[in-house]
């Protein structure tokens, strides 16, 4: 076959364009054209922690474990609270026993009796899912079992989770794992079945001291967004980028 | 723990100072076996088409071999995904619902166009030896023989002209696949390398280095476990030729082999090299650049896994092969046992990216020692621990073993393409 080079870049040219032609029929959403494609909602529900105010009584943690049915038992958990506790020697000792179900009663922190006249600060972080805006556990999930509502609660289709684990990997924050009883990955729904009812989430309820608070970003008159949106709060990792939407008040540099 | 809170992972999850309470090592052994055995499918393709595209006439009978031997891999690539899954049932649903912004949801899909490719060569390859068994089974009698002679009326579809013009465009054809089935075979690998090199989550996973390193080392694993193979095979029947008697014949085998090995050795110690200097430069990199992760990281790799990076992987699987390969007078018996350190090697580096990104908490504050479960208990630990492993290794000689039958890869008597 002989080809010259006129022929060859008429050829290529063609060949280009009838490869890259049908590709244009596809459209590429982006987050914001998709969500605005579903419908726009009223809401967008995000916490906001007041770590000054949390005394580590794990009440948060108890309460979600028997609303959500998660195992109570079972060493995982939807939302945990860690202990963090700076001595003067420079050393920082952090720990979360079953998740700091049972609050902090002790001194001892891995064995290690910590004398609090050698502490130079210490406080608690509660954590849990971030709900993130830009979900690397939804990004990553093979199957679409995993997904944002458009509240911006990110859920787990538990008739569609093929278990695969790969969003358990892909959370930076620890919040995901393997429910011990559905066998399907399993995280914090933002009490999903009782804010679309107007209940406020079960860890929320049962703070007393008003560290946990729910937060719906698109009602400016919302008590807890008018701190997120005047006050200075911070978030954890924001280095990865995935937006989340856990503010906090009080936040240490040091908190992992 | 009440047997129905059996949390998965907390069974070989040993946990040492602060790790967030919901990690554990979710990705075990079978996802160690995962990247392992696709780069044996994906490297034994590559040699074979060494011979198909690049003309390396030398490498004729292993290319055959390996051709098959990628075959009887292929379903095995997809078995430890299979075992791992929470859910197995649900398996086929990266392809019913594919979610395309994640790594794993392709694998389906790149894993059948490859399979089908494959095939499609061995058809090619094997299409004149399909009609020549046919013509030759017409004259035998009895029932097994006219059920193969059924299986290969089959397996030829009907296609049973082997005219010259007709076995010449085969070839055409299976070369065009094995040209085809390269970058193929490449992206289904590196295609597992992204889907680690992807998790910005895992300190030490994320790197866009992580795909080609994979590409590299699954060829070098690819084509070390078809030597060992294609060694094993025909020493045995130079073997079996002595003893019966025929020295000579004996003789003329170990020398045929002698020429494929040390072509082969060749390539094995380019792509090797390769591969080692990749990986070295990602961990200078990762020590030089001394992001907040490295702490915990080298306190991982110099320290609680020191034994499995640098002596198990980098020492016996990389340095002595090496060295094995390069010193002058190699014998097939020093070749055998480079290749065999090769293929160890390089399941310790998949070892120590996939269990060593699990060596650490996300917290940098604390570690987690993966225990594998050695005797089994229940279900998860069957699947998901050293019996499951021995399976999975197991499976592709047993499929070799049955494909054999219908395609003898190893032997004379088979014309393959010219």
């Amino acid at each position: 076959m002989t080809c010259s080079r006129r022929d060859f870049l008429k050829e290529a040219v063609s060949t280009t364009a009838a490869s890259v032609l049908p590709l244009g029929a596809f459209v590429f959403l982006s987050t914001e054209e998709a969500k605005a494609a579903v419908a726009d909602s009223e809401a967008r529900y995000a916490f906001l922690i007041d770590t000054n105010k949390c005394v580590g009584c794990g009440m948060c943690v108890k309460a979600c474990k028997n609303e959500n049915e998660v195992p109570y038992d079972a060493p995982v958990t939807r939302m945990w609270v860690e202990r963090y506790i700076f001595t003067k020697d420079g050393k920082l000792h952090i720990d979360s026993p079953m998740g700091g179900r049972d609050g902090f009663t002790d001194n001892e922190v891995y064995g290690e009796d910590i004398d609090p006249d050698d502490i130079a600060k210490a406080f608690f972080v509660p954590k849990g899912c971030n709900h993130c805006d830009n979900p690397p556990c939804v990004q990553v999930c093979p199957v679409g079992a995993t997904y944002q509502t458009k509240e911006g609660v990110v859920l787990v289709d538990r008739d569609w989770c093929m278990g695969c684990a790969y969003c358990i990997m892909a959370c930076p924050f620890g919040a995901r794992y393997f429910h011990p009883v559905e066998k399907v990955a399993d995280k914090c729904t933002f009490c999903y079945h009782r804010i679309s009812k107007g209940l406020q989430p079960a860890c929320v309820q049962s703070c007393a001291f008003g560290a946990r608070r729910i937060a719906n970003l698109k009602d400016p008159d919302d008590p807890a967004t008018k701190i997120i949106t005047t006050e200075r709060v911070a978030v954890l990792k924001d280095l990865y980028g995935t937006k989340p939407h856990a503010f906090y008040l009080g936040l240490d540099h040091d908190v992992r | 723990m009440s047997e129905e809170y059996v949390v998965h992972g907390a069974e070989w999850t040993v946990k040492q100072l602060f790790v967030y309470p919901n990690e554990y090592i979710y990705w075990s052994i079978q996802i160690v076996m995962y990247p392992f055995m696709t780069g044996l499918v994906a490297g034994a393709f590559v040699l074979s088409a060494m011979y198909h595209v690049f003309g390396q006439k030398d490498l004729k009978e292993l290319a055959r071999f390996s051709l098959v031997f990628s075959l009887a891999l292929l379903p095995v690539a997809a078995l430890p995904l299979l075992l791992h899954l929470q859910q197995p049932t649900r398996a086929l649903e990266p392809l019913l619902t594919p979610h395309f912004t994640s790594a794993i949801a392709a694998f389906g899909i790149v894993i059948t166009v490859y399979g089908l490719i494959v095939l499609a060569e061995i058809w090619y390859v094997y299409r004149e030896y399909f009609v020549t068994q046919i013509e030759k089974l017409q004259n035998e009698t009895g029932v097994l023989n006219a059920l193969r002679r059924v299986v290969y009326r089959t397996l030829t579809i009907g296609a049973t002209d082997i005219s010259d013009a007709a076995v010449h465009a085969d070839h055409k054809a299976a070369k065009i696949m094995a040209a085809v089935g390269i970058p193929t075979a490449c992206f289904l690998h590196g295609y597992a390398g992204f889907i680690f090199g992807s998790v910005k989550a895992n300190a030490l996973w994320m790197s866009p280095l992580m795909p080609v390193i994979f590409i590299l080392s699954a060829v070098v694993s690819g084509i070390a476990l078809c030597m060992l193979t294609y060694i094993v095979i025909m020493e045995s029947k130079a073997f079996w030729q002595r003893r019966q008697g025929s020295t000579l014949e004996a003789h003329e085998i170990r020398g045929a082999e002698k020429d494929v090995i040390n072509k082969a050795a060749r390539f094995l110690v380019v792509f090797l090299i390769l591969a080692i200097s990749l990986e070295i430069l990602d961990l200078i990199f990762r020590g030089y650049t001394a992001m907040k992760s490295w702490d915990i990281l080298r306190s991982v790799m110099y320290g609680k896994d020191f034994m499995n990076i640098f002596i198990l992987q980098y020492t016996f699987g990389n340095l002595i092969p090496l060295t094995l390969l390069l010193l002058p007078g190699r014998t097939i018996k020093r070749t055998a046992l480079a290749v065999l350190f090769v293929l160890f090697g390089v399941f310790m580096m998949r070892w120590n990216v996939v269990i060593g990104g699990q060596a650490f908490s996300l917290s940098f504050s604390g570690y987690m020692h993966y225990e594998i479960p050695i005797i089994p208990h229940s279900m998860e630990t069957l699947k998901e621990g050293v019996v499951g492993a021995l399976a999975v290794i197991a499976a592709p000689f047993l499929i070799l073993w049955v494909l054999n039958a219908f395609l003898p890869s190893l032997g004379r008597e088979v014309e393959g393409p010219k």
